[in-house]
């Protein structure tokens, strides 16, 4: 367990290094996380959007 | 091709003066803005003599800024620009001839009321001669780099607020040296003769590339 | 043009190419990343020698520095991708440029972050005013003011060409800037904080600092690309290649 004390208190600068190191970790993450919501969101647009024009079509051959 | 140029001016300028206080509202802004300070800060000479080169500056940026946004805004309302566009004639030159209809209006008249502000704010005479000089060749530089943002922004919702955020940033070369050379001019005007050559050049590099870059610009807005 | 490249301009082929694309360059970032940490935290000497002894926090540099070159990097991309768009109006380029930049302003956040905190216990102070982190926080207003005039203007082709012609302008201006923000004083330049080269840095920090920086670099690829995607898909939704598309996904929930 001591060395991995002894790497978390970064020589007592834990506090600057893991905000840093944490902030950046942070904002890679959410950006990842987003750009996959982002992108799960216009596919499910779209198909919605393709479906609702579907059926519409369907409708307007029937008659 | 000057009749193009003398003619827009000449517009610009008769419609300002049918319209005074919309000169007015810039100078004053400036007035108030850089008189606000010493009631913020204090009133003590020492710290005023500091303050008061970059407080002069960042006054002047605020105002020509402001006075960006009626740059084209009118005449793309009523669609004047529109024909303008359509008349054929070089492009660049209308903007020019706006430009400097516009600096006439809002950048001089902070030239001249530049000795008040000196008063204000206890600068000596040399700073107070620098200041002047400095201002005479900055603002044209502001009115010219604020052309290609007040084009680029046209016609958009808030485009005042966005326009400051697009051209701010690009007017810090002129706040830097402007300020620097009214700092520097309180021991002798010789000093800032390094900054006004900086701001001189600045202007003449700003004269030949930022018309092209703001016709362009109003290009895209109005197609 | 018969040129090669040009066939990927067009969205519908270089949609695909991109989903393959993306894959490869999460492996190599996450590979190139790790590494970069391993090295940085555990094959370097715990402190920087000299009179000035830096101690632990300086591994900061590690992401500072690659941060901030990204920043400076992207933006170039940025604006050479805008130029590619107004010289030879392909959408395409207005698309990457405009994918390009959220992740750019970003990384110039990151740099200015860990300046911060790496400034507090080299210098006693969060910000003071080094003019290297200052161009970064001009960089910064760039990045943002970019994306605020795209946002601002409903139709995407003025959008594009607005913001494209932005960004070149703040690019013939920076140089200006940061030369102005680094020699206030026309007569001398103002010295920086700290000078640093290359050269004298020891070599495994060196490679730590350069895995991170291509580690970063690689990260950008992907994210870049997402967007990319996010945005033809968008902008495209109406051609018959991505309703074919959409059909033959199924149905995402």
């Amino acid at each position: 367990m001591k060395p991995l004390m002894e790497f978390l208190a970064q020589g007592g600068f834990a506090g600057y290094v893991w905000s840093a190191y944490g902030m950046t970790l942070a904002l890679l993450v959410i950006e990842t996380v987003s750009l996959r919501r982002q992108r799960r969101a216009i596919l499910a647009r779209l198909s919605r959007l393709l479906r609702l024009r579907g059926t519409e079509d369907h409708r307007g051959d029937q008659p | 091709m000057f009749k193009v140029f003398w003619s827009v001016l000449h517009r610009d300028l008769l419609l300002a003066m049918r319209r005074r206080t919309d000169v007015l509202t810039t100078l004053f802004f400036f007035v108030i803005v850089v008189s606000l300070f010493p009631l913020g800060v204090g009133t003590e000479h020492a710290v005023l003599r500091v303050l008061g080169p970059g407080v002069v500056w960042v006054a002047a940026l605020l105002a020509s800024m402001l006075a960006l946004e009626r740059l084209f805004a009118a005449d793309y309302e009523d669609g004047t620009l529109e024909q303008l566009l359509l008349t054929g004639q070089p492009l660049v030159l209308l903007t020019l001839a706006k430009v400097t209809a516009h600096w006439l209006l809002t950048g001089l008249p902070l030239v001249l009321i530049a000795p008040l502000v000196g008063m204000q704010y206890h600068l000596s005479d040399s700073a107070v001669a620098v200041m002047m000089v400095s201002l005479f060749l900055g603002t044209p530089v502001l009115s010219l780099i604020g052309a290609i943002g007040a084009a680029l922004t046209l016609g958009l919702r808030g485009g005042g607020i966005l326009l400051a955020l697009l051209i701010l940033p690009l007017y810090i070369p002129v706040l830097v040296y402007g300020a620097g050379a009214v700092e520097v001019g309180a021991v002798a005007f010789g000093e800032a003769r390094p900054y006004l050559t900086l701001l001189a050049a600045f202007l003449v590099a700003a004269l030949a590339l930022a018309p092209f870059a703001s016709s362009a610009a109003l290009r895209i807005s109005i197609e | 043009m018969t040129l090669p490249w040009s066939r990927f301009a067009a969205p519908a082929t270089f949609y695909p190419l991109a989903g393959r694309l993306i894959p490869i360059f999460w492996v190599l970032a996450a590979a190139l990343i790790l590494t970069a940490f391993y090295w940085g935290f555990f094959e370097t000497p715990d402190q920087l020698g000299g009179s000035n002894a830096q101690k632990g926090y300086y591994r900061i540099i590690f992401i500072h520095v690659g941060s901030a070159w990204m920043s400076m990097w992207l933006y170039g991309m940025l604006v050479l991708w805008a130029a590619v768009g107004l010289v030879f109006k392909t959408r395409l380029s207005f698309m990457m440029a405009n994918a390009i930049a959220p992740t750019g302003a970003i990384f110039t956040f990151l740099a200015l972050w860990t300046g911060a905190i790496w400034g507090r216990p080299s210098w006693g102070t969060y910000w003071d005013w080094d003019p290297r982190l200052t161009s970064e926080l001009i960089l910064f207003f760039l990045y943002v003011g970019y994306i605020a005039l795209h946002s601002a203007i409903d139709d995407s082709r003025r959008a594009d060409r607005a913001a494209s012609l932005l960004a070149i302008v703040g690019l013939v201006m920076v140089p200006v800037i940061f030369w102005s923000i680094n020699c206030p004083d026309p007569n001398q330049c103002a010295a920086l904080h700290q000078r640093s080269g290359l050269g004298k840095v020891d070599g495994n920090i060196l490679f730590a600092m350069l895995t991170m920086t291509l580690g970063f670099w690689m990260y950008s690829f992907a994210t870049t690309l997402m967007r990319l995607r996010g945005i033809i898909l968008t902008r495209e939704a109406e051609t018959s290649w991505v309703q074919d598309l959409i059909r033959s996904e199924g149905r995402p929930a």
